[in-house]
């Protein structure tokens, strides 16, 4: 009973706070934990800061005007290669944004899922990131071949949210799509850690349905479980289904007040009826 | 310009890399490494844009994305990337047009450009060649030239070849700058020239790109019937 983590949708964002640092999983469009970005578009959050592989999840909250700093190596809706939304607020020059290479991004995640003030890396070396990142410094090897490199600092997190096909009760889940994108490095990274999933199952099915590899996040990871079925659309979340490009694409090109009106004022069962209507 | 030729410019630029990743973005590329693979260079790995490794039209190997910046790193890779903007010594711009602090136009973000050019050998395809792309100087030096390599002591630092709808174009030169290599079939200098905001080093004999062979085409035709859409 005690290590039983299920909770709401609402549940999770009530244990979110204005200005936290939140980290969101999956890659682009791809498997992100969208129900749970909707119902902080819902909420009264503000001044978040979000580091993510950015796809629409950066986009909606930027959008709903939740976000005050990106954290992130690009965003994109894949199919779609700019993120309207992303475009519009460094336009207008609405957010802040810490721009980093990929790989960076990896590495200060995987600083904080170890405790370590930075790591090494080459990435970033000569190039405008180190000049719009006025905060980052380069360490020299202490080694014989005295190389310089840069010295990426932990993201450490207030928050992970990701979004697997499975989980059991307890906080252990499984992907089983072809990658695991970065969310156990999210999770590790994150004080709180919060994970939607397709279904709860029972913790025997979950070896039923995957090999051993398959179980990315163990209960030490892991503080709370929702059931959200459909809740990475319209992002994909292989094997269970593709991206939605339609949809994506009506996201992309819908006036966001409309946009808002028709799918994201009511609940999550509104949304997922809405969206069934254009299945 | 007739495809085909772009298409055996790109495979080209894999030639004698060995067992190394080509990770070429968009489709061009993506049929240019496939086709080198097929051909003059077998020993090449090439993923499917997502999560694995094909040869043949077989999956060969897992390569998710934490295990490409591995590849990165240890630099056995040969990134084809685009390029919104370009300048003499191969600073690439994917990050946003203007101002970094307020840009007029925010593009992709330096995506996996800095770490990819520190680290590996990088070419880059151009589907329009432009004064709007080829510029004195790029807006965000996401993927870094010669002359920040040098800055920097970039040991692993090369920049092949750049590919445009008019000429390949690479950087061997003295100085490390853009040089043209060869133009494709029907264009000429002048053309190459009014397009490119800056001076190019022109050698005093240019050869025309080759076409590709009656058996390269065929692969072409093959791989492209059953092409998958590119990340």
């Amino acid at each position: 009973m005690d290590t039983d983590k299920v909770m709401t949708i609402d549940d999770v964002v009530g244990e979110l706070r204005s200005g936290m640092t939140i980290g969101v999983g999956g890659w682009g469009s791809r498997r992100k934990p969208m129900a749970l970005i909707r119902a902080i578009v819902r909420s009264d959050l503000t001044d978040l800061t979000i580091v993510s592989y950015g796809g629409p999840d950066v986009g909606l909250l930027m959008a709903a005007g939740k976000v005050k700093r990106v954290v992130c190596g690009f965003v994109s809706l894949d199919t779609i290669a700019l993120e309207p939304h992303f475009r519009r607020g460094r336009q207008d020059g609405t957010i802040e944004l810490t721009e980093l290479d990929e790989g960076m991004l990896y590495w200060g995640l995987l600083a904080a899922a170890h405790r370590l003030p930075f790591l090494p890396i080459r990435a970033g070396l000569g190039s405008d990131v180190m000049t719009v990142n006025s905060d980052l410094r380069t360490v020299r090897s202490p080694y014989g071949d005295a190389e310089e490199l840069v010295a990426m600092p932990a993201l450490e997190l207030d928050a992970a949210l990701i979004h697997l096909n499975r989980a059991d009760r307890r906080g252990n889940g499984q992907y089983l799509g072809p990658d695991p994108y970065f969310d156990d490095l999210f999770c590790l990274a994150a004080a709180r850690r919060f994970v939607s999933c397709e279904r709860i199952v029972e913790t025997s099915q979950l070896r039923e349905a995957g090999p051993v590899q398959s179980l990315l996040v163990n209960r030490m990871m892991v503080d709370g479980v929702v059931e959200t079925p459909h809740g990475a659309h319209f992002t994909s979340c292989a094997p269970d289904y593709g991206r939605d490009e339609a949809f994506q694409k009506r996201y992309a090109e819908t006036e966001w007040s409309a946009f808002r009106a028709t799918y994201l004022d009511g609940t999550e069962d509104d949304y997922q009826r809405a969206v069934g209507s254009h299945e | 310009m007739n495809d085909g030729v772009l298409i055996a410019a790109c495979a080209d630029a894999w030639r004698g890399d060995g067992a190394i990743l080509a990770s070429p973005m968009g489709p061009l590329p993506m049929l240019g490494a496939r086709l080198a693979q097929a051909t003059f260079a077998p020993e090449l790995m090439v993923g499917d844009g997502e999560s694995y490794l094909l040869r043949d039209g077989l999956i060969e190997g897992w390569l998710p994305y934490r295990a490409v910046f591995t590849i990165v790193a240890a630099g056995r890779r040969h990134v084809m990337m685009g390029a919104s903007q370009l300048d003499r010594h191969g600073n690439q711009n994917i990050s946003c047009i203007g101002e970094w602090a307020r840009p007029t136009s925010q593009l992709l973000g330096v995506r996996g450009a800095p770490g990819n050019t520190i680290n590996h050998t990088t070419s880059y395809f151009v589907p329009k060649h432009t004064r709007r792309v080829f510029v004195e100087r790029v807006d965000m030096v996401s993927g870094i030239g010669y002359d920040r390599a040098a800055k920097v002591g970039a040991r692993f630092h090369e920049i092949r070849r750049v590919i445009t709808d008019k000429a390949v174009l690479d950087f061997e030169t003295p100085d490390r700058t853009m040089r043209l290599r060869s133009l494709h079939p029907g264009v000429s200098l002048d053309d190459v020239l009014d397009n490119t905001g800056f001076d190019l080093s022109i050698p005093d004999d240019v050869p025309t790109t080759r076409t590709p062979t009656p058996a390269e085409l065929e692969i072409i035709e093959r791989l492209a019937g059953g092409v998958r859409s590119p990340a």
